[in-house]
């Protein structure tokens, strides 16, 4: 038996590696995403009064604090047993799209173009971010107006880019005010401009990678994220919708408190990463996709018209339900489109500016779950607290972990496609950490956006030996 | 009252015989920095951060419990001082689990603002990383042990002020905490008025309102004073 290692992975948020098994005949035989950094949150917050967890579950993460700040604060709202006044649910949203588009920005222009715009064979020194702004700028200039766009929204309402303490249980800390509502509006038209002119660019050049399209994580799955009462997409709110590959409603409107239900949890022994399954298909046969993929082959329509003629045109080149992984990016961009329609929608009602922003309540009941879409997916905080309100207990699903099973599967498929015999193939290594990018994995709260991490390749023999070695 | 005529920092100055070096020192500018002391409350020393060196003393004394001298020479300011008060902040960071990030207190912090006005970027010295309990039991507030610094003002507000002495301080070395009678839990506590002095003058995060979420706690200290003020003209 051989295996390759590449360790770590690049140009995604946080520590990884990956291997891939050979037999003696130099044929895959298996292939693991390994996570291999350890955080603890779980048990961090032990203890801890509840009022404290949204700040510091927003820790966990510096690209997506915002979605860890809902679902907690939507967790410790279930504890307080209240309802939160309607405009701080609307500020939430805003602020969830918002950061949706900044990471999806992150996602797409720092991370993945540099594999699509430069090819994915292209050299290794010049493949990032800094190569995209060389050879195409409006791109990179149009993926750091991106980013900044949705970076300021969260600012101006939160105080700071990242980590903003403005999600509290119950609500916000404070309203809204015009002025700075005004500021929002006036980037709309702007950042509209620049996520049209890149929808253009991606699908006049989808054709250049369809040989990757095929094979990235190309297979029928389940499918989950969270959907509105009339089918719309939903970030902060809704409920959850699971769909199968043929669009089959497995199951509609579910209440996320007995997640344990219908999805369990399972640990393997070479990753720190919880792999997560639908429970009536068993594991790992019950493996689901969440993510923006998954966002738009469960919903109905987005919300948006102009998203939504961009949705209809994405199902009528790629079916209604794509199965291929690689269209995650084309469906982020779509999303991107429509985040920033909804946040001028929200901001354009004049009821935003109520300031009646925050229920107060202490702990009405012993445990609460919250969910909420994080860029990558469904985020699930789930807490149980004492009589005094401290935590005792605290479980996360966090949305690579709802992925994980479907990474790993995406890593052998490629790993099938472009690996042959025991020499290690450049071609091979860019797709495999290519598969892994699609997902927009986030492994921890690191920020890798561009940067030379080594990575580091061997091929080790049935006996521990190093037959080949690739570092760069 | 008996004047005493002494120099600070180079400067010619003059205080009452009864006036510490810290009053001295304060109602001529000079700045001196405090963590346990908060005026309104008698003074105790507890966290000597604001050693001075005395001309003729061969130890650091603590501004806020020394008595001015006639012809006292006092330096408020030096790189022994610095580094002596940079340690003690280090310390007491070490000592206990303070997450400036995730504090009710942050931006509001005298801790925090002591370790901005002393340039502790980093520390040098290992955590002790205690596991420390946190009492949640009152309906209204909460102590975090994580974040005290034993400065006792809640201590001494509740018994100079509001004189139920509900807070006292138990144990010695790593062990020592401020305890609600006699080491019952807060919440049961029959001699707390539920006043929340002590978590106003709480210069840290250790003593919060519950419901407050990060950077939410902002103490309001004004009262003091004049609480002081009208105990004494009663007396």
């Amino acid at each position: 038996m051989t295996e390759i290692i590449i360790d770590p992975v690049t140009r995604i948020e946080g520590h990884s590696k990956i291997t891939i098994q050979l037999d003696e005949l130099g044929q895959v035989v298996d292939a693991h995403f390994h996570v291999t950094q350890f955080r603890g949150f779980e048990r961090i917050s032990q203890g801890r009064p509840f009022h404290e967890m949204p700040a510091l579950m927003a820790r966990i993460c510096g690209i997506c604090p915002v979605s860890h700040l809902i679902a907690s604060a939507k967790t410790c709202e279930e504890i307080m047993a209240v309802s939160i006044p309607p405009v701080a649910v609307n500020l939430r949203r805003v602020m969830n799209l918002a950061q949706m588009v900044q990471s999806h920005a992150l996602s797409f222009f720092h991370l993945s173009s540099p594999d699509l715009l430069l090819g994915f064979d292209a050299d290794a020194a010049g493949r990032n971010f800094l190569g995209v702004a060389a050879a195409a700028p409006q791109l990179a200039l149009d993926g750091v107006a991106m980013r900044k766009f949705g970076q300021q929204i969260i600012e101006r309402l939160g105080g700071k880019r990242v980590h903003p303490g403005w999600i509290v249980p119950g609500g916000v800390s404070h309203p809204l005010e015009p002025e700075i509502r005004d500021e929002i509006l006036a980037g709309i038209p702007d950042a509209l401009e620049r996520i049209r002119r890149t929808l253009s660019w991606y699908k006049a050049n989808v054709a250049d990678w369809a040989d990757e399209a095929a094979v990235f994580a190309n297979f029928p799955s389940l499918y989950m994220g969270l959907v509105h009462e009339n089918g719309d997409i939903a970030f902060s709110d809704g409920d959850l919708r699971v769909v199968d590959a043929a669009g089959y409603l497995v199951a509609d409107h579910i209440d996320p408190r007995p997640y344990w239900d219908y999805l369990g949890e399972s640990v393997e022994p070479w990753s720190f990463l919880k792999s997560t399954y639908w429970k009536d298909l068993g594991y790992p046969e019950g493996l689901y996709r969440v993510g923006p993929l998954a966002r738009l082959n469960v919903i109905d329509q987005m919300g948006t018209p102009e998203a939504d003629e961009e949705l209809q045109q994405y199902r009528e080149r790629l079916g209604r339900y794509p199965a291929s992984s690689f269209y995650y990016h084309h469906a982020r961009l779509i999303e991107i489109l429509h985040c920033i329609h909804a946040i001028a929608a929200l901001l354009s009602d004049p009821g935003i500016l109520d300031d009646r922003v925050r229920a107060v309540a202490g702990a009405n009941r012993s445990e609460g779950v919250g969910v909420s879409e994080a860029p990558r997916g469904t985020l699930l905080h789930h807490y149980r607290v004492d009589e005094n309100g401290l935590i005792e207990w605290a479980n996360l699903i966090i949305a690579t972990g709802h992925n994980n099973l479907a990474m790993n599967r995406g890593v052998l498929e490629v790993a099938r496609k472009y690996v042959h015999g025991t020499e290690i193939q450049e071609s091979m290594l860019n797709r495999v950490e290519a598969v892994i990018r699609c997902f927009d994995p986030c492994l921890s709260c690191s920020t890798h956006a561009i940067g030379e991490m080594p990575l580091n390749v061997q091929l080790i023999g049935p006996n521990g030996q190093v037959l080949d070695e690739l570092a760069r | 009252m008996s004047v005493r005529t002494l120099v600070i920092n180079g400067k010619d100055v003059a205080g009452d015989a009864d006036q510490t070096i810290l009053e001295v020192a304060r109602e001529n500018s000079i700045h001196i920095p405090t963590l346990c002391h908060l005026k309104g409350l008698s003074d105790v020393g507890a966290c000597r951060l604001c050693v001075v060196e005395v001309a003729g003393v061969n130890k650091l004394l603590a501004a806020c419990v020394t008595k001015v001298e006639e012809g006292m020479s006092v330096v408020t300011d030096s790189p022994t001082l610095h580094d002596y008060r940079r340690t003690i902040i280090e310390m007491l960071f070490m000592e206990r689990n303070h997450v400036c990030s995730v504090c009710v207190a942050n931006n509001h912090c005298e801790l925090q603002d002591a370790a901005k006005e002393l340039g502790l970027t980093h520390f040098d010295l290992p955590p002790l990383e205690p596991v420390v309990e946190v009492d949640a039991s009152h309906e209204r507030f909460v102590i975090d042990h994580n974040r005290c610094i034993l400065c006792t003002r809640c201590v001494r507000v509740c018994d100079e002020i509001e004189e139920a002495h509900t807070w006292d301080v138990f144990d010695r070395g790593a062990g020592c905490r401020v305890i609600t009678d006699m080491g019952t839990p807060w919440g049961e506590s029959r001699t707390c008025t539920s006043c929340g002095k002590c978590v106003q003058v709480c210069p840290t995060g250790a003593l919060f309102e519950k419901g407050r979420s990060v950077a939410e706690a902002k103490h309001r200290r004004r009262f003091l004073p004049y609480l002081r003020a009208l105990e004494q003209d009663q007396q």
